[in-house]
């Protein structure tokens, strides 16, 4: 057990070296995003919010989470996309984001969660800057998996609200 | 037979603190030339009780310290000294070092003595000045001057260690006196078989040569008066002569020989109480958080209560073994019944427990104003109301350093100098006043002075400098008045030491809000200005009125409803755009839309289908239309804060018995939200969200 675990803890620390890094994926419009799973605190499905008042549209309310009051952002509303219904499909995924004040728990609802890879943080290319869009400052950079491209997500960015 | 006395320590600390801050606040009382005695006496105990306290823990820098300190007292207290203000303002910085001393003590830090030896030498200079004024008492200065020798015997009984105190500490006390020439007496000491560890068979006796006079050395044995025999005699002859040689000599190689074994015990003494001061450490740097004292009486009501808790669950339990029947049905409603009421009871009382008098606060005001308006050359009078307001004992620590901030403006810039005051007619003597008293669910505390007043046209001037108001903006006096609060604003031409700096409004004004409070000022020039704080008395748990605001649930605090009625129709009528005012009784009570300011679709528009919800808050009373009225709870406050942000007109949240998430309404936030500005105080004035945001 306990050589297991270091050779886990090994494991991680070699990769992190060589700058390897776990990104949880998931979609959104049919695109791929990734936030760090080391973020990641869990993922839930949607449940009933309850609503902030002249709250942005992308804050869709706050919800219980064993006692402490989590905000959920509609991703979709975030990034300028078009808003879905929310069923019992779409998942919440529960973040833990580090900002200069301390740290704060936030649920981004998306369509559904995809895959766990590992990706080495420096093969990420910068987002091209052509469009004067503001939602392409919420990604970080663009990375490769096999023929797919996901777009890592600015969770510091995209979630000071 | 060595008792870890760092598990004393803690309790130590407090009771210093607390006789520190008696010796000050009846300092303070004091009037030169009108002494009352009673007042002195209880500077004298408290400084005495620290001295005896620091001694018996083996603090000896403090306890040298008080003694001079008490030196002093003392004499004042016999009538030897007449009191000055010189006296008094070296007493004051006394305490401030003792404080200091004893705080660095409890962080386990290195004590700085260099102040403290600065005062110990005025305190000696003072008390070498007045044996040359004396002439009353001519034979206290030949004692003070010459040396003298004493005998003392000393024979402890033998339950000495019992109660808990350790000859080695009187005699290196004794030691500090003067010369001591000590003899120890084996005789009674019994065959090692029937010799029990924790009991003194000892006996000394001691010669000290030295220019303290008798007192000094009965008082080092005040402690055990009743549990030794103890003769002080002043011996005839010199110092020198009084060797019985050999005994002398040879008892002296058995003291030493004895001493390195007790000297281990003390020394291992710091080492042992290492881990538990470690600890404390983290808390030292806040160190009125770590405990709280609590009355008995309060103790007594929980442990009744707990008692009924008990006896309730006894009873449930005893009811839960029955058969269900329609008769157990109805016992077991009413255990029930009861179980909610000691729970509620319970919950009241734990929560008064956190509840501590203003005073803690208020009492260290007296001391502050008197030195700055010493340093500022004013005359100032604090009036203190209100002191045994009660407040929850986070909300009082939280509170303290913007009052401090918020007083030392109302002294540098509020109060003017005596000419200025004479000039305008004035009493010289500038009064603030500060007063505290619950209102609704708040408590409020007033800062008032009776000085210039804000300089309206100063601030407004120093607004458009700023670029915070363009100059043509049109606002009130009042409104002016709320810009100091802005970050970067000071009026004052110069930086004073003081206040000035231009940080520091802001920065009360974020602290209150932080504590879900707010403050406001009015002014009225010549006159002087109010600062006005308003606070939550706790910030755990309120009752909760549940509402139904278009499918939405939202809790108004049961404390600020004044009534809730149905509209009748009749009495209503619109002024301006769109507001609706109702007319109850003789008063006019704007109507506030909730679901029209929360931004909420599919509520009920019309009036007579809703229900009227009156609410009074900053003494206005405001009138929320709801839906509908649901149940009232107690429910326990969660900040959207912590992961989210302030959401206006949301004091907060909380989670229902189901589960789910509500809102609770911040009535003050909700006027300001609404655009409904002060109304019923002179007039209703509706206010664009555009203005405000101008600001």
């Amino acid at each position: 057990m306990n050589s297991a675990q270091s050779q886990l803890s090994n494991q991680l620390n070699l990769q992190q070296q060589q700058g390897v890094k776990q990104f949880l994926t998931f979609i959104m419009a049919d695109e791929e995003y990734g936030v760090d799973i080391l973020t990641v605190q869990e993922i839930r499905s949607w449940e009933e919010i309850t609503v902030l008042p002249n709250a942005p549209e992308f804050v869709k309310g706050v919800i219980n989470l064993r006692g402490t009051i989590v905000p959920i952002i509609d991703l979709r509303l975030r990034f300028g996309l078009p808003s879905t219904d929310y069923g019992p499909l779409t998942v919440v995924i529960v973040i833990k984001i580090e900002f200069e004040q301390g740290s704060k728990i936030i649920g981004i609802a998306v369509d559904a969660v995809s895959d766990v890879y590992s990706i080495v943080e420096q093969d990420a290319k910068a987002v091209p800057s052509l469009s004067e869009s503001n939602n392409c400052e919420y990604v970080a950079g663009l990375v490769n998996v096999g023929d797919k491209m996901v777009a890592l997500i600015d969770l510091q960015k995209t979630m000071n609200i | 037979m060595s008792i870890d006395l760092s598990q004393f320590f803690e309790v130590f600390f407090e009771e210093s603190f607390e006789g520190l801050d008696t010796m000050e606040a009846e300092l303070l009382n004091l009037v030169p030339g009108e002494e009352d005695l009673e007042t002195i006496n209880t500077i004298f105990r408290a400084a005495h009780s620290i001295k005896g306290g620091s001694g018996t823990f083996g603090f000896s820098s403090v306890a040298d310290f008080t003694h001079v300190l008490e030196t002093l007292l003392d004499q004042i207290r016999q009538g030897e000294r007449e009191l000055s203000t010189e006296h008094v303002n070296l007493l004051l910085k006394a305490v401030d070092c003792l404080r200091g001393l004893l705080a660095a003590l409890q962080a386990d830090q290195a004590t700085d003595l260099t102040e403290a030896n600065a005062l110990r030498m005025q305190f000696e200079h003072v008390l070498e000045k007045k044996d040359n004024v004396l002439e009353s008492k001519p034979q206290n200065e030949a004692v003070l001057s010459t040396s003298n020798t004493y005998q003392i015997n000393f024979k402890p009984h033998h339950h000495l260690f019992k109660t808990g105190n350790e000859p080695l500490y009187m005699i290196s006390e004794l030691a500090e006196l003067g010369e001591l020439k000590t003899t120890v007496f084996y005789d009674s000491v019994p065959d090692i078989t029937e010799l029990s560890y924790d009991e003194c068979f000892l006996h000394w006796r001691f010669f000290l040569n030295t220019s303290h006079d008798e007192k000094a050395i009965k008082e080092v044995f005040e402690w055990v008066e009743d549990d030794a025999d103890i003769t002080v005699e002043l011996c005839v002859r010199s110092f020198d002569d009084e060797q019985p040689a050999s005994i002398s000599d040879h008892n002296h190689d058995l003291v030493l020989s004895e001493q390195p074994e007790k000297l281990e015990k003390i020394t291992t003494l710091p080492a042992k109480s290492k881990p538990s001061s470690n600890k404390d450490k983290k808390v030292a740097s806040a160190p009125e958080s770590t405990s709280i004292r609590v009355g008995i009486d309060k103790v007594d009501s929980l442990i009744n209560m707990v008692g009924e808790l008990v006896i309730t669950q006894a009873m449930l339990n005893q009811l839960s073994e029955q058969e269900i029947t329609s008769t157990t049905i109805t016992s077991l409603k009413e255990g029930l019944a009861q179980l909610a009421h000691n729970t509620r009871d319970l919950q009241e009382n734990v929560m008064r427990i956190r509840m501590l008098p203003i005073n803690f606060v208020f009492s260290r005001f007296p001391r502050l104003v008197r030195d700055i308006a010493q340093k500022l050359n004013k005359k100032v009078e604090l009036k203190l109301i209100g002191e045994q307001t009660e407040l929850d004992k986070t909300v009082m620590e939280k509170i303290s350093d913007p009052m401090v901030h918020l007083l030392r403006n109302s002294l540098d810039h509020g109060l003017e100098t005596v000419d200025q005051r004479v000039l305008a007619g004035k009493n010289p003597v500038g009064i603030v006043t500060l007063n505290a008293f619950h209102q609704g669910g708040n408590i409020v505390i007033e800062i008032m002075d009776d000085g210039q007043g804000l300089n309206t046209k100063k601030i407004k001037e120093k607004a458009i400098a700023n670029e915070l108001i363009t100059a043509d903006s049109n606002l009130t006096d009042n409104e002016i008045n709320e810009l100091i609060f802005m970050p970067g604003f000071s009026t004052m031409d110069e930086v004073s030491e003081l206040s000035g700096r231009g940080v520091g409004m802001d920065v009360v004004k974020r602290n209150i809000q932080s504590l879900n409070g707010s403050v406001e000022v009015t002014s009225a020039p010549g006159i002087g200005s109010t600062f006005t704080i308003r606070l939550p008395l706790t910030l755990a748990i309120l009752d909760g009125q549940l509402v139904k605001v278009a499918q939405h649930t939202y809790i108004i605090p049961l404390i600020s409803i004044v009534e809730s009625l149905q509209i009748d129709i009749t009495k209503v009528s619109r002024v301006g755009k769109d507001l609706d005012v109702l007319r109850l009784r003789d008063e006019y009570i704007p109507i506030l839309r909730l679901y029209a300011i929360f931004n909420h679709q599919n509520a009920i528009e019309s009036l007579d289908k809703t229900l009227l919800v009156v609410v009074e808050t900053d003494n206005q009373k405001v009138g929320l239309l709801v839906d509908d009225l649901l149940s009232q709870q107690q429910v326990v406050i969660k900040s959207l804060e912590a992961n989210y942000h302030k959401v206006d007109g949301v004091s907060g949240a909380t989670i229902l018995g189901d589960g789910r998430v509500s809102l609770i309404v911040d009535i003050s936030g909700l006027i300001k939200l609404s655009g409904l500005k002060k109304p019923g105080s002179q007039e209703l004035t509706i206010e664009t969200q555009a203005t405000l945001e101008a600001l």
